[in-house]
């Protein structure tokens, strides 16, 4: 089904990893689109290439072959700055380990991103002060980041992640180092986002408790989608 | 991302290991408190000799035998001997700016009074010889006219040598050796008061050119030279040019050949000898520039570390949108900023040294402003060059490689 609200158009990729002698096959041909406004969750065991694919999905890596359309401007054949680029304006990253910098401020956390596209200084503390406060975190912008709990750390990720209005966020295990109850609430956060800034949502999770928020499920085996839950393609 | 951006990030990294950063600038404060404290003492050096020069009068010229470009008929300068009695005579009835001369035989000679020895330099003078020199007679008298043309064996002696045969007593009218041959002393000349440095003008003997002639050098018809005091120090220039006519009449050298004498005036010999300084300034501050340079390397040591232990934020930065050309900037950036502010407290650190030399030590110490702009321009390019290796490799970096860096 291709309607015109479609925002990832994924076309036979691949990818192979040479590590010496021999080639890994991370994916071998995973066709599928993401619609605007989705939250998308990729499962399967360990090795499937679930990370290969968000990385690719998330402009960070590039696939061997095939076509990946993301607002139907084919980022695959896209150089390192242009790909950057994409990622600044249009993507939001969360990881498992949080992956804030070190001895900073919530606040200089969140603005990061800010910090590399054209947006005014002025604007910047605006903006990434709104995002801490869509993520509960009013009150918290100069706590160190040593100084918070691990589900802090998490929203201050998902505030950097939506600070700049990014038409995708992209979440590898966010609640795989966080307690179910935290994990949750982090849930919690995602569709809460989804429904009010209609961002669109792709998290890969272990976890089928976690998968249950997205509507949509591909589940991946040996770098293919295996099955498909809730999407009737 | 704007530079102005680049910069702010690159002071907030900086700021987050104040230790890290200081230990790094370290070696630029070092080697740039080294380069200018050691400049200066060279520019000093420089200073003082031609202050030296100056003080002993802005009127004087020497006339010397012509320099060994002759046509390569004789050796060396030294050797080549062609001013006669007859050209210092010469020069002083006709020229009518020059107001004194005095031929001179100079050499170097053992002196012996009673059981002590000393080693000095003997000029062989001509009686107006203090009044061009402007040396005062502390006891006793000079030679006079009369006494130089019947080549008496008098001599006066200058203050060190006094102290040294006499220890410093009245020594008028006893006989000291010089080179065997007994001379009464029939004068004692008042001290320069310039202990030690470069040439000691009161570690001399001076006795009439005639005596030096016949009985230190053992050649009547030459002089190694003509001191000459021009009428005022503004006709200097007019003197020269006088005594050089004359010369040239007197050696009979054809129009258009070159003079076989040269005639040079104080500020001249300043120079010459402030040069040789230079080469002194050159040794101390290229030795100082090594350890700038050893400063740089430490830079390029520390930020290569701090790209290891930084891959992580890298890979954040790199994910959320910087470009190689950012994290490129940012390490640059930082490594200038870091050799920057080494070279500012390296100024202060020469500056403040070069003051405490001169202060604790008889050196004279001058910075120049273009040592600290010399060596902070120097500080700055080691920043750029040491730190453009690290800031490379950090910005080649994989982004996810640089995520999933332990
Ligand atoms: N940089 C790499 N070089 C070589 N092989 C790699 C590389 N990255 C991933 N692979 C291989 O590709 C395959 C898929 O890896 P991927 O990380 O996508 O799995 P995953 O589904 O995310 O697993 P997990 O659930 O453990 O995170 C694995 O066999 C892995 O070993
Ligand atoms: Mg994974």
């Amino acid at each position: 089904m291709d309607n015109n609200n479609t925002l990832i158009q994924l076309e036979d990729l691949t990818k192979i990893y040479q590590v010496g002698e021999t080639e890994v096959k991370a994916l071998n041909g995973v066709s599928y689109n993401i619609h605007q406004g989705d939250i998308l969750a990729i499962m399967g065991p360990s090795g499937s290439g679930k990370s290969t694919l968000m990385n690719i999905i998330g402009c960070l890596d590039k696939p061997t072959s095939g076509r990946y359309l993301l607002d139907g401007k084919e980022v695959s054949t896209y150089n390192k700055n242009q790909l950057a680029e994409i990622r600044n304006k249009k993507i939001g990253f969360v990881f498992q380990n949080f992956n804030l910098l070190a001895r900073t401020t919530t606040l200089e956390n969140t603005e990061l991103p800010l910090l590399y596209s054209d947006i005014s200084s002025k604007k910047t503390k605006e903006y990434a002060m709104k995002a801490l406060e869509l993520v509960g975190l009013q009150g918290r912008e100069m706590h160190k980041t040593n100084q918070i709990s691990g589900g802090e750390k998490q929203r201050v990720a998902i505030a950097r992640a939506l600070v700049n209005n990014p038409s995708l966020i992209l979440a590898d295990e966010p609640t795989g180092n966080l307690d179910t109850k935290t994990g949750d609430e982090i849930m919690d956060v995602f569709v809460d986002l989804n429904k009010k800034q209609g961002i669109t949502v792709i998290l890969v999770t272990h976890d089928q408790e976690v998968a249950r928020i997205a509507q949509k499920k591909i589940f991946l085996r040996d770098g293919l989608i295996e099955r498909l839950n809730g999407d009737r393609q | 991302m704007t530079l102005v951006r680049t910069i702010k990030i690159s002071f907030k990294a900086l700021s987050r290991n104040k230790m890290r950063s200081f230990l790094t600038a370290l070696g630029i404060i070092i080697g740039v408190g080294a380069v200018i404290a050691m400049i200066s003492i060279g520019e000093g050096a420089k200073v003082d000799i031609q202050s030296r020069f100056a003080s002993m009068g802005t009127n004087l010229l020497f006339v010397r035998p012509g320099s060994q470009s002759f046509r390569g008929r004789h050796g060396g300068g030294g050797t080549y001997q062609n001013l006669k009695e007859a050209d210092a005579e010469a020069i002083l009835e006709r020229c009518d700016a020059v107001k004194y001369i005095s031929p001179s035989v100079n050499t170097r000679a053992q002196v012996i009074y009673q059981n002590k020895n000393w080693n000095t330099s003997i000029y062989g003078t001509g009686d107006k010889y203090p009044l061009i020199r402007n040396w005062t007679i502390d006891e006793g008298e000079y030679f006079t006219e009369s006494q130089v043309k019947t080549a008496q064996k008098v001599c006066v002696l200058g203050a060190e040598v006094n102290k040294n045969l006499f220890e410093g007593g009245y020594s008028v009218g006893q006989i000291i050796r010089i080179k065997k041959i007994p001379f009464r002393v029939i004068g004692i000349l008042k001290t320069k008061g310039e202990a030690g440095g470069w040439f000691n003008q009161d570690d001399v003997i001076a006795v009439p050119y005639t005596t030096a002639q016949r009985r230190l050098v053992g050649r009547t018809d030459r002089i190694s030279s003509i001191d000459v005091s021009a009428v005022t120090a503004e006709r200097t220039q007019e003197a020269m040019d006088q005594i050089k006519e004359v010369l040239r009449i007197q050696h009979k050298i054809a129009p258009g050949a070159e003079d076989d004498f040269n005639v040079r005036n104080m500020s001249d010999i300043a120079e010459s000898a402030a040069e040789s300084t230079k080469i002194l300034t050159i040794l101390l501050g290229g030795i100082a520039s090594i350890s700038l340079l050893v400063g740089g390397i430490g830079i390029m040591n520390i930020m290569l570390v701090s790209v290891t232990e930084r891959i992580r934020e890298i890979g954040i930065r790199m994910s959320i949108g910087a470009k190689e050309r950012d994290i490129l900037l940012q390490f640059l950036i930082e490594a200038i900023v870091l050799s920057l502010m080494g070279g500012f407290l390296g100024i202060g650190l020469g500056v403040g040294g070069s003051a405490l030399i001169s202060h604790f030590s008889p050196m004279t110490t001058l910075v120049s402003i273009g040592s600290i702009v010399l060596a902070f321009l120097f500080a700055a390019s080691v920043g750029v060059f040491f730190g453009f290796y690290p800031a490379r490799k950090a910005s080649k970096l994989d982004p996810i490689d640089a995520l999933r860096y332990e």
